[in-house]
């Protein structure tokens, strides 16, 4: 009998101990927590200032970096998020039409570019179009893989198919693309400047032909779900102007339009 | 001590809700015409003739390389042997995101051996070889693990008896030790044909995410989970299926076998 009790504390304490983790990163024990879902090419941006804003906010701030199409898939699917930044201005866009997210605002830009490694040979979209070149691209569904497509589709269409058909991957976000490039693996990849810019050195970032570039234009609300609607509003007003915003400016994003 | 036999058996159906509700849920979120038309895409049966495909290779090389060497580690002590077992069960637990930067480390273009595999013709990034590699590496050690359990559970009797009445090493490996393994050996298989088919992350970061070539079921059903959640429901509930009956039939085997009186106690 006694021993059932034990065991039934033991079972209790193993549940109760699965919501305990707070502390583990050295915020005060009664900071609000933040959930901010934000698309991979702003990782090591958001990584920087994510801890003066923790103090500024007496906030514990938890960031979440994938694909943005995934990120919205989660919102879609009720997780719990209180700021929601994506590569795009469709995919928070549409969670607005669909009542999930306040309306959207537009905080930076960024540059989308041909990235190779730094001592490849390739350092044109011709180069890319070469028979063999193994090229790495986003999937569909992802922001840089849409931009990808669209850009593509501006060139004479032999060049458009022979670059599609030099496709070997289609990685679900741009770390992936990145990380097939800094391996060695792939010769080339469509990514953000940005993405460049945070290998220090590994890769180097081609410019395309202004008529190639796409608009990239970041889009960042609130969702209507969010535990924490207001930190989830200073977050997304942080992007702007404060300290993530000149993150992000050093990473190299442009401002909003 | 009703109360501890209640406490059990509540347990159990916390136990049993747990495992079983995501499961379900799979196949109560999408009706049978919608799996039947997301299947009839070309991507998802591309996706799940390549997972049968690669899995059955990986399964194949396993068997054929781990079987003799599950049969030595089971059947010989010697210095070392625990440190060897241990090195080979190590797979077992490491992540899979683990397992594909190891994988990039040593075999890929700037890995340790990526020079001597690009010089040999071999490619494996972006390749479907690359896929049975890293198969391969993450479900080995689910075969071997049982297969040295199921070999050193077998009474000695039974080999020393076939070695007395005349029969070589290898004929008694072959007629005697494997057909008794067998159950043993069907269970490991078993475990290790599932992570072959479940495998996600070592393929995606090894060998990339291309349709036909590397995308197996796993990654189609991530590259769908965001845009067309349907599919990529459609996709799983056929891999819950797959599995299920992957499972039924080892245990079913191992059921007749036992009633048979074929294992030995």
């Amino acid at each position: 009998m006694k021993r059932a009790l034990v065991l039934a504390a033991m079972l209790a304490l193993a549940v109760a101990g699965c919501g305990g983790d707070d502390d583990a990163r050295g915020a005060s024990a009664d900071a609000t927590r933040l959930v901010v879902s934000a698309a991979s090419s702003m990782t090591e941006a958001l990584e920087s200032c994510a801890p003066g804003f923790e103090e500024a906010e007496n906030a514990d701030v938890r960031l979440s970096f994938a694909g943005s199409d995934e990120l919205a898939a989660q919102i879609r699917q009720g997780a719990p998020v209180d700021a929601y930044a994506a590569a795009n201005t469709r995919l928070p866009e549409e969670l607005y039409d669909e009542d999930l997210l306040t309306k959207p605002v537009e905080f930076a830009t960024n540059e989308f570019v041909l990235a190779a490694p730094a001592d490849s040979q390739i350092d044109s979209v011709e180069d890319v179009a070469e028979e063999g070149t193994k090229v790495v691209v986003g999937s569909e569904s992802v922001p840089i893989g849409s931009y990808t497509r669209e850009s593509l589709a501006k060139l004479p269409p032999a060049q458009e198919t022979a670059i599609l058909a030099n496709v070997v991957s289609n990685e679900p976000d741009v770390k992936g693309i990145v990380g097939k490039l800094t391996q060695g693996a792939g010769d080339a990849g469509f990514v953000y400047v940005t993405d460049v810019n945070a290998t220090g050195g590994d890769l180097k970032a081609i410019d395309l032909p202004a008529e190639l570039e796409p608009q990239v234009t970041y889009g960042a609300g609130v969702p209507t779900a969010a535990r924490e609607p207001e930190l989830g509003q200073s977050f997304v007003d942080g992007l702007t102007s404060g300290p993530c915003a000149d993150a992000l400016a050093e990473a190299g994003f442009g401002s909003a339009p | 001590m009703r109360r501890f036999a209640l406490l059990l058996a509540l347990s159990l159906a916390v136990t049993l809700t747990f495992l079983t509700l995501p499961i379900v849920a799979i196949f109560l979120d999408s009706s049978p015409a919608e799996l039947v038309r997301s299947l009839g895409e070309p991507g998802a049966l591309d996706a799940l003739w390549l997972s049968l495909r690669t899995t059955a290779i990986s399964i194949a090389i396993i068997l054929l390389v781990g079987t003799p060497a599950a049969y030595l580690l089971a059947t010989r002590s010697f210095r070392g042997r625990a440190l060897i077992v241990t090195l080979i069960e190590l797979p077992l637990v490491l992540p899979p995101a683990v397992a594909g930067i190891a994988l990039l480390a040593a075999v890929g273009p700037s890995g340790i051996l990526g020079g001597s595999v690009e010089s040999a013709g071999i490619q494996l990034t972006f390749a479907t070889a690359g896929v049975v590699v890293a198969l391969t590496f993450v479900a080995s050690p689910f075969y071997i693990r049982q297969a040295i359990a199921a070999f050193a559970s077998v009474d000695r009797v039974l080999l020393d008896a076939s070695r007395t009445l005349g029969a070589s090493e290898s004929r008694g490996f072959l007629r005697v030790m494997i057909p008794v393994a067998l159950p043993g050996l069907a269970a490991g298989t078993a475990l290790a044909v599932g992570r072959a088919l479940g495998e996600f992350g070592a393929t995606l970061m090894f060998a990339g995410s291309f349709e036909g070539i590397t995308q197996t079921v796993p990654l189609a059903i991530y590259d769908r989970f965001s845009t067309e959640f349907d599919a990529a429901l459609a996709l799983s509930a056929v891999l819950v299926a797959v599995s299920a009956a992957i499972l039924l039939s080892v245990k079913l085997v191992q059921g007749g076998r036992a009633l048979s009186g074929w294992q030995v106690e």
